[in-house]
């Protein structure tokens, strides 16, 4: 009996080890085990279209990373001419690429436009017309006479098509510009024309020629030259000019016009926009309607995407993931009184959330913090639900029985025993939250409720509806990163079913 | 059943209340639009918030609150946006725009939807399978509004096959209104008929493999009649509840592509409400979603008790 009631302590050399001296007569595994990750990275890697998926991804974060270093313009350059241009890489044009020439189409371009156009490519040496793709003719009785009306479609260089404009210089800029030109031999000022020699026009620098009326008609000289009317009045120039001269000036020339302690001149936009960028154009996916490269905001605002669906992912996950264990593990009344919290908070629609952050947050701790907030109010709901279940699963199996035996706490259980089994579950999971960020973010920052320029400096989102404005004229402004958030998206679903699909290869084929 | 069914809409109703609490003393806790000086409804609409509590303790003005909305449907005067009009009519007036455009959008969504998805149960594993089942995952990917654009740029404007933009009028039913919804009810239904593919197939897809579809086959049935009256009745178990969660939430709509087609409906106002801080439009187009929300989880889960008797929740008790 004594030693019945000593049982709390006894101590350790009362114990031996029944099997010390039994010899083990099971065979060692020969083959070499394989773990459960690396079985499911087998079968990850016989899912082809995830291994595309996958590689597509590489492709479009390696894009997001490197298209701002690369490119040579930010998001902060926004050029107020070459607005909603199309795709113009010099170098690429001329060896034939017929997508980088930075090409539209225009319709009903008549023999006055016509001639406006081949003005400018005399004057500039750069021709904006790329060719003619058709031409109507319609017959029209005027005064009696039969008149034939052509009407010209045709492709043009957008980039040339722009040709000379008005700029006011200081003296400074002004005789450096010159500076610039006679060291580089392009021509960026071109002789100033009066207006009272073009019938009164004031808004047009590139007529240069003499016309006969306001709609632009030119008068020929008799070989079917344009008359230039270039002026000659030394009394309006605005200062010295001692640089390039134009072909067939013989000095007399004035290449600017005063302007109240400045210079008004013509220059060529193309010129000018080397002169001041020390490059020439090159927009490898155009500009949108704020002027910006699209290549580098595109970039640029997938990278705050990416990073900020990673964080709202990670945050959400853990969030998630501890309270679904609680809930999973203690189960009963707490698992109620959690649940009906879970509840009513997915009852809040996302939208209404944001926008309350935003009203009540954004001006004290700022936007993004504002709505990161929101997305981690509801977001993690799915994940604990998740893992609740899972723990429901193990919560009563043996190995946890048996650790449970052996003194393992609460909070071991939880995390050290039946948490890893669970992980594969939560990959998943988190291969296929981070799509659902981004499109949400897109969305809202479409909209406009959020605005992240401030931080971001842009966003797919707002690209896109910049896009919207000039969809019907500039297309590309919109495609671009309509392409890149859909691919991308399409590439982390199917990235994240080939997941599901290693990690539960029961759940095949099984959408949920 | 009664019973669970009565449960379920008093929790909702209690989840309905605490939510709107919060949203309500969010809001009310921002200030309140300035009023214009010289204008005749200002001292209307003084007076209304006076009468609404404003300055007293949040809960008094809650219960104000609720009080107005249960007796009168009295939601408020928009203080911002429709100066001085009564913002239910407001509501009121711009919900058939999106009413009417989800509707015709969910009701060809379903034949295609479910269509789609027998085509590719039976025929699965083959190309036909494949390549719906590509397209539906493609679709589902991308967002809504790609394309919403897709089908602006190219049947709108480069075809000219419809207008630009929705008509604003309010003749719902006349050919031109109509012609003038197609784009946004095409843009609408994609991601719908994505879904109830997807949903169609893998329950189809799940049932056709069951044994007791083998015992049909084996009792003599063709592999028509076991199809249509065995697989299709289990299947059906599913996307009927997900095409009754989907007319409920029709009510909602979607925000982008009314923005973009703009529709004068729900979510162009709720978008007017909070660019223009207009607080009681937004309170109320807050609360709708909300319940709408709501309302289509549970005659989902409703619905699965209807159709089929083994998962009667509440019948257990």
């Amino acid at each position: 009996m004594s030693d019945m009631k000593n049982y709390e302590n006894i101590s350790s050399d009362m114990f031996r080890f029944v099997q010390m001296d039994a010899s083990i007569h099971d065979k060692k595994l020969e083959t070499k085990s394989r773990g459960y990750f690396a079985d499911a990275f087998l079968r990850f890697k016989k899912n082809k279209s995830s291994l595309v998926a996958g590689i597509i991804i590489l492709f479009l974060l390696l894009f997001a990373i490197f298209s701002p270093i690369i490119s040579t313009y930010s998001v902060k350059d926004k050029d107020p001419v070459y607005v909603s241009f199309p795709p113009y890489v010099r170098s690429l044009a001329e060896s034939g690429w017929e997508g980088f020439s930075g090409t539209t189409t225009r319709s009903s371009q008549n023999e006055n436009s016509m001639a406006y156009w081949k003005a400018i490519a005399t004057e500039t040496g750069k021709d904006p017309v790329l060719g003619i793709i058709d031409s109507t003719t319609t017959y029209v009785q005027y005064r009696g006479q039969q008149k034939a009306n052509i009407s010209y479609t045709i492709k043009m260089n957008r980039f040339h098509e722009v040709g000379n404009l008005y700029r006011v210089f200081s003296y400074e800029t002004f005789e450096d510009i010159q500076r610039w030109q006679d060291e580089t031999g392009l021509q960026v000022i071109y002789p100033y024309v009066e207006s009272k020699d073009i019938q009164n026009l004031t808004d047009n620098p590139n007529i240069w020629y003499k016309i006969s009326d306001v709609k632009g008609t030119p008068v020929y000289d008799k070989d079917g030259n344009f008359i230039p009317v270039y002026s000659r009045n030394k009394a309006i120039e605005g200062a010295p000019y001692h640089s390039l001269r134009i072909e067939g000036d013989d000095g007399s020339y004035i290449y600017s016009s005063k302007k109240s302690g400045a210079v008004q001149c013509r220059v060529n936009y193309y010129n000018y926009y080397t002169y001041t960028h020390g490059r020439e154009p090159m927009f490898l996916m155009g500009t949108n309607s704020m002027g910006q490269d699209l290549f580098s905001s595109i970039g640029t605002g997938a990278r705050f995407s990416i990073i900020f669906a990673i964080c709202v992912s990670a945050i959400n996950l853990t969030i998630g993931a501890v309270y679904g264990a609680i809930q999973g593990y203690y189960g009963g009344k707490i698992d109620l009184i959690l649940d009906r919290i879970s509840d009513i908070l997915s009852g809040i629609p996302f939208i209404v959330a944001t926008t309350l952050f935003q009203l009540h947050l954004s001006q004290r701790v700022g936007v993004v913090p504002s709505f990161l907030f929101a997305y981690v109010l509801t977001g993690w709901i799915g994940m604990a639900a998740l893992t609740r279940k899972q723990f429901y699963r193990f919560k009563g199996q043996e190995f946890v029985l048996a650790a449970r035996t052996l003194g393992a706490s609460d909070w071991r259980l939880m995390f050290k025993h039946i948490f890893p089994n669970s992980l594969g579950t939560i990959i998943t999971r988190v291969a296929l939250i981070i799509p659902g960020v981004i499109s949400t973010e897109t969305q809202l920052t479409y909209l406009g409720i959020i605005n992240l320029s401030d931080l971001a400096g842009t966003s797919i989102g707002t690209l896109m509806s910049q896009g919207q404005v000039a969809m019907t004229t500039a297309p590309h402004a919109m495609f671009f990163p309509a392409l890149f958030v859909s691919l991308l998206l399409i590439s982390f679903n199917l990235f994240g079913n080939g997941l599901r699909d290693a990690f539960n290869p029961s759940m095949r084929g099984v959408d949920d | 059943m009664t019973k669970y069914i009565i449960q379920r809409l008093l929790l909702m109703i209690m989840t309905v209340i605490i939510i709107t609490c919060i949203c309500f003393v969010l809001i009310r806790m921002l200030p309140p639009a300035e009023l214009p000086l010289n204008d005749i409804h200002t001292k209307v609409i003084e007076a209304r918030r006076e009468a609404q509590g404003y300055n007293k303790p949040y809960m008094v003005q809650f219960g104000i609150f609720l009080k107005n909305v249960f007796t009168r449907f009295d939601w408020g005067v928009s203080d911002k946006l429709y100066f001085g009009q009564d913002v239910a009519t407001i509501f009121l007036s711009k919900l058939p725009a999106t009413v009417f455009v989800n509707l015709y959008s969910i009701l060809l969504s379903i034949p295609l939807g479910i269509g789609f998805g027998i085509v590719a149960a039976l025929k699965r594993n083959t190309w036909v399978d494949y390549t719906i089942s590509t397209l539906t995952m493609v679709v589902i990917s991308t967002p809504s509004f790609v394309f919403a654009f897709l089908i602006q740029y190219f049947l709108s404007y480069k075809l000219g096959l419809f207008p630009f933009l929705m008509n604003a009028g309010t003749d719902y039913m006349s050919w031109g209104m109509f012609v003038s919804m197609l784009p946004v009810i095409l843009s609408l239904s994609f991601s719908v008929i994505a879904n109830f593919t997807r949903t169609t197939r893998a329950e189809l897809c799940e049932v056709l493999t069951s044994e007791f579809m083998l015992l049909a086959r084996t009792k003599g049935l063709t592999k028509a009649q076991a199809t249509v009256r065995h697989a299709f009745r289990n299947c059906m178990v599913v996307v009927v509840p997900a095409i009754l969660g989907e007319f409920i939430g029709i009510m909602s709509g979607s925000l982008v592509i009314e923005k973009i087609f703009a529709v004068p409906g729900v979510g162009g106002l709720y978008l007017n409400s909070i660019t223009a801080r207009d607080y009681p439009l937004f309170l109320m187009v807050s609360c709708f979603y909300t319940i709408v929300g709501l309302l289509a989880g549970i005659v989902i889960d409703i619905s699965y008790g209807f159709i089929d008797p083994r998962i009667r929740m509440g019948s257990k008790k």
